[in-house]
């Protein structure tokens, strides 16, 4: 029969016919399996359910700031693969211990004769039992002492920033020995330009963007690097944490207020070119603007990470919440795409954390005789 | 919100500034100070390079000209020497065709004049030998001594200058 069609239906035709063939034979391939199971999802319904909850407690866990770096956990003999971090506490003088005393919330742990128990990631002042004192609320009442450990986030940090020394010091000692970048500098090379010539001089001017150049271009990196380091598997989320871009936030804002020129305060107070009533009712306007810049750049890079973080998790979870494989082909699929979506994400995070850094930079620096 | 603020963590936040802070001046002192000059100082010294191409090839371009220049100069003047050269040379044979002209004109003139001489003071010797011959040759033919001897003489002599040999 085949060589009976060939003859009679023409080439484009034909090899239509072979692609609809073949997602046939797939969509068969597929789906059979599902038709064999179907009576098997009812009973695994009350299982999924748990799964489901397991899931959502995994993607809410990996937001949040822990005391250890967690790797992975064995559920069949229920261990737990990480390594413990430093405990700092400023606790009626510094309390300094391991985060394994804690034994994963199971007990308290004892440091000069106080004990401290973590509960949901704080860490709380006990008795000797570990003893948690609870409102009506369900909120607990202990002493929670001022935490400063070395959390995972910390760590990564701390990591990250070494990294990133390295490879950028290694792109300024090559210079040592001509112009030219040498090594890895051959590729960090053009990150530098691309901030300087993209983000630094459009922005700021030719005339005042070399005093801002440091701080622009240690936060690119640092937000871009420590965006693509949540993207492994170790489960890093420092951008996704609302500290962390606060922090970044207010050293914007901070360096805009203290290089802002008069002509700067000039627009915020008294707008020139606007009619009288006007300059009266810009004035609070543009104060706001003042601080909700900044709260922008905290907002934006802490939703677009986190959101990330959520959405890529919950189709990684999907997988396995289905029992189908067309469905986990689909997901792993989607969650494949999301990636990579994710990896552009990193980069234009940081990108237009820096841009609008810059920008705020411009205005700042910007005088009279600019214009 | 209310979520925000309870998750904000102090020591997240300290951290955080304080690792950035760090980070901060230690990639400024070691790449981004050096990285910036190395890359400022590389544009500077291209545009210096192709600013000095550029005037080299002008310069260039300027000495061929001037080459060019000189060349025609210097064949337009080889052309006028050869010019001068040529008419130079033209007044020189024609000067010393004149002049051996000249010369030969007066060569033959002289020797016209001697020979004009020459032939005259033989015509008078011939005259005076004639006289003499014919005188004796009388004397010896009418055998007398003719009297009056000078006086014979005198008449042949006058008789003879009227003829002319010419």
């Amino acid at each position: 029969m085949y060589s009976c069609t060939r003859i009679l239906i023409p080439y484009y035709l034909r090899k239509m016919r072979d692609k609809v063939c073949y997602i046939l034979i797939l969509m068969i391939i597929v789906l059979l399996p599902e038709f064999l199971q179907a009576s098997e999802v009812n009973e695994n319904a009350e299982a999924s359910v748990s799964l489901r909850d397991e899931i959502k407690q995994d993607i809410l866990h990996h937001l949040q700031d822990v005391h250890d770096f967690h790797l992975f956990t064995d559920e069949v003999s229920g261990t737990h693969i990480s390594f413990p971090l430093p405990i700092i506490l400023l606790d009626q003088g510094v309390q300094v211990f391991l985060s394994s005393a804690f034994h994963h919330g199971e007990s308290a742990a004892e440091s000069n004769g106080k004990y401290y128990v973590l509960h949901h990631n704080h860490i709380y002042r006990t008795d000797a039992d570990g003893k948690l004192n609870y409102d009506e609320d369900h909120h607990v009442t202990n002493i929670a002492p001022l935490d400063f450990s070395i959390t995972k986030n910390v760590f990564s940090v701390i990591l990250l920033s070494i990294l990133i020394f390295l490879m950028f010091k290694s792109l300024g000692d090559g210079y040592k020995k001509g112009l030219v970048a040498r090594g890895m500098g051959k590729f960090l090379e053009p990150l530098v330009i691309f901030v300087r010539d993209d983000i630094a001089i459009p922005n700021i001017g030719k005339q005042h963007y070399q005093k801002y150049m440091s701080y622009l271009l240690t936060v690119f990196v640092f937000i871009w690097f420590i965006n693509l380091a949540g993207l492994t598997p170790l489960g890093i989320n420092v951008t996704g944490n609302i500290a962390v871009t606060f922090a970044l936030a207010i050293m914007t804002f901070l360096i805009t207020q203290i290089t802002a020129k008069s002509y700067y305060w000039k627009h915020i107070f008294w707008m020139p070119g606007v009619p009288f009533p006007m300059k009266i009712i810009l004035a609070p306007i543009e104060l706001l603007g003042v601080f909700i810049k900044p709260f922008a750049l905290m907002i934006r890079l802490y939703a677009n990470i986190s959101a990330g973080h959520i959405v890529l998790m919950s189709l990684i979870g999907l997988l396995f919440l289905f029992e189908n494989w067309f469905a986990r082909g689909a997901f792993f699929g989607l969650a494949l795409a999301l990636s990579v979506i994710e990896l552009l994400v990193a980069f234009l995070q940081a990108y237009i954390f820096t841009m609008l850094t810059a920008l705020y930079f411009g205005s700042a620096a910007a005088s009279h005789d600019d214009h | 919100m209310e979520k925000l603020i309870s998750e904000f963590s102090v020591g997240l936040f300290f951290w955080q500034t304080l690792l950035f802070l760090t980070l901060l001046f230690l990639l400024r002192k070691y790449a981004w100070k050096p990285t910036l000059n190395a890359v400022n100082e590389r544009e500077r010294s291209i545009d210096d390079a192709l600013n000095q191409a550029e005037k080299a090839r002008n310069e260039m371009k300027n000495l061929k000209d001037s080459n060019n220049a000189l060349m025609n100069e210097a064949r337009e003047e080889r052309d006028q020497l050869m010019k001068e050269a040529r008419t130079m040379k033209n007044e020189i044979i024609n000067e010393a065709k004149n002049k051996a002209k000249e010369e030969a004109e007066k060569v033959l003139t002289s020797a016209r004049e001697e020979i004009q001489n020459e032939k005259n003071k033989a015509i008078e010797e011939l005259k005076n030998q004639v006289a003499d011959f014919s005188f004796e040759i009388a004397e010896k033919v009418i055998g007398q001594k003719l009297n009056d001897a000078d006086k014979q003489s005198d008449s042949v002599k006058s008789a003879l200058n009227e003829i002319n040999f010419n």
